[in-house]
């Protein structure tokens, strides 16, 4: 390369560069990833190691990056929600409900939005979310060896799919929440599916529980494993379920109360250390489970509320609010929201003048998850290490936009 | 309110000088830090027990144009145990040479959060952070010309002789 790098840069390449090199003749420098299935995705770990111990962890991302915030600058609002779906692709629905409500609270038009649409999009925000914690405890299992429970998980979460591509016509990636309303209104139908899945999928996770939860081998496995201490997750930026799994109560949907969730009734589960340690990895898995049976509460309050007080009516059109050219004040705003992994987090800057944001810095929540694994991983041991990502769920979509 | 507690604590703290101005009619008022400052100004807000922000939700880094020649650094600041947050903003101006990066002071012996948001600034924008443990780009490979999110960024035409087609 001809051009110089700025000092800085050059220092912490030869810093990196000097590790890597002076390893002594014992350790060896082993490359997890990026093609890796227990990486969950395009993650590429450098370990050096000492024998089966994990001395230190390098990551390295960027393989998924595709562009998000550069692609926002030259795509007006509305145009950017695909966009936010390819980042956490196993929760777009979530994506793309902190998206919309960043963009409605700038325009002003968050109190006018009909409740009717508001419960829809949260029973779908709700269903994804239950879709995305199968993936992750399926996975999991996977990881540590044990194979049903991915085909089971799998299985329901197909139930899943298939509702939401009834609502909105695409299985994963929906573009379905608009800002100032939705692509369609539900299908006429939906509200007694969610009902009859609900009513499927209590005695599955009663089934899974016995199979996964409390089985010997997997708490061995996981248990007292990466434990991560709650003042360590807080300062590296760690939310959702990591941060919960610390042993912090402590939910967007409950702190910042936002959309109907003021109106719903559902705890927040956080780790008690039943089994293992707070903060290890069995607590983090536990969290999501005790979250799918929260999510399954929401569920049910909202068909009920989009049954009887909200019903629909002929004239209810939910594209009704939707600006024709969406032109926000000059302003900056950063909105937070709760999505399966944790705080997802987009930060605005409008210029009061063109229908395109000026900037848009994403937060992903499995980045600042990611970033704490070098810290809980030293001195492990390889197998564990892979415990550890699982137990983390991150989506390299998001990490790398 | 917490944004004039706030700014009490800096001021009787460090002065006048630690605020250079106040956005104070926006949604989500932020107060401008002098740059030499925000280490100290976060490690303050964190360990005060009247502000408690002891969580960096977002650091963004941003280009304001080629005609303003500034760059900012925005830091979103929340407080888990008493539930507000504060928004914080640095700005340099600068002549964006590429040689000349604007340098500014790295809040990651503060916030270990920072750390990667740093280095991810410093991918996207081209701003620097001085004490940062590992400055290195995180998305981008290591020998990428150029800071993508730039406003007058030109798209690279091939990469170690791969045409990359648009």
């Amino acid at each position: 390369m001809d051009k110089t790098l700025n000092n800085l840069h050059q220092e912490a390449l030869n810093r990196y560069q000097t590790k890597i090199n002076s390893v002594s003749a014992e350790e060896m420098v082993l490359n997890l990833g990026p093609q890796h299935p227990s990486t969950h995705g395009v993650l590429r770990l450098e370990l050096i190691t000492d024998g089966e111990i994990v001395k230190e962890v390098i990551p390295h991302l960027g393989y998924l990056h595709r562009c998000f915030e550069k692609h926002s600058e030259a795509l007006n609002y509305g145009q950017i929600i695909p966009y936010t779906d390819r980042m956490d692709y196993l929760a777009s629905m979530n994506n793309n409900h902190a998206f919309v409500m960043g963009v409605e609270r700038m325009l002003g038009i968050e109190k006018e939005i009909p409740k009717r649409v508001e419960y829809i999009r949260v029973l779908v925000c709700e269903l994804n979310r239950i879709a995305s914690h199968l993936i992750a405890i399926g996975t999991y299992g996977i990881d540590i060896g044990a194979f049903t429970p991915f085909l089971w998980c799998f299985r329901d979460r197909e139930h899943i799919m298939n509702m939401l591509e009834w609502a909105s016509g695409a299985r994963m990636l929906y573009n379905y929440i608009w800002v100032g309303g939705l692509f369609y209104d539900i299908p006429v139908g939906f509200e007694d599916r969610c009902e009859e899945f609900v009513a499927y999928f209590k005695p599955k996770m009663k089934e899974l529980n016995e199979l996964l939860t409390d089985n010997q081998i997997f708490i061995s496995r996981t248990a007292n494993i990466g434990v991560l201490p709650l003042d360590v997750a807080i300062n590296y930026g760690c939310s959702g379920p990591m941060l919960r799994g610390s042993g912090l109560k402590y939910d967007l949907r409950r702190v910042d109360e936002y959309s109907v969730y003021p109106e719903i009734d559902f705890e927040v589960p956080y780790a008690k250390g039943e089994i293992g340690t707070v903060g290890d990895c069995w607590n983090r898995y536990k969290v999501r489970i005790d979250e799918i049976a929260e999510s399954l509460k929401i569920i049910e309050q909202c068909v009920e509320k989009l049954k009887k007080e909200h019903k629909r009516t002929k004239d209810f059109d939910p594209r009704a609010l939707v600006p024709k050219k969406t032109v926000p004040k000059a302003q900056d705003f950063y909105i937070r929201a709760e999505n399966p992994k944790g705080e997802i987090g987009f930060y605005f800057t409008a210029d009061g003048r063109s229908d395109k944001p000026f900037r848009v810095k994403s937060r992903g929540p499995s980045f600042s998850n990611l970033s704490v694994i070098s810290e809980i991983s030293k001195g492990v041991m390889i197998a564990d290490l892979v415990a550890i990502i699982g137990s983390l769920d991150i989506v390299l979509g998001e990490v790398d936009r | 309110m917490i944004f004039d507690t706030v700014k009490n604590i800096l001021v009787d703290k460090f002065g006048t000088e630690v605020i250079v101005t106040e956005e104070k009619e926006q949604k989500q008022p932020a107060l401008i830090i002098n740059p030499d400052l925000i280490e100290q100004v976060c490690l303050t807000l964190r360990d005060h027990p009247d502000t408690w922000f002891d969580f960096l939700s977002c650091l963004s880094a941003i280009d304001y144009g080629v005609e303003a020649q500034k760059f900012g650094i925005v830091y979103h600041l929340s407080s888990i145990i008493k539930n507000h947050q504060i928004v914080l903003k640095v700005i340099q101006t600068n002549n964006r040479n590429e040689d000349n990066l604007p340098v500014f002071k790295s809040v990651s012996s503060v916030y270990k959060a920072a750390e990667w948001h740093e280095r991810e600034a410093f991918d996207m924008i081209g701003v620097t952070f001085e004490n940062h443990p590992d400055l290195r780009r995180i998305l981008l490979p290591d020998d990428w010309e150029g800071y993508p999110i730039r406003k007058d960024y030109q798209p690279a035409e091939f990469y170690h002789n791969i045409k990359i087609e648009m």
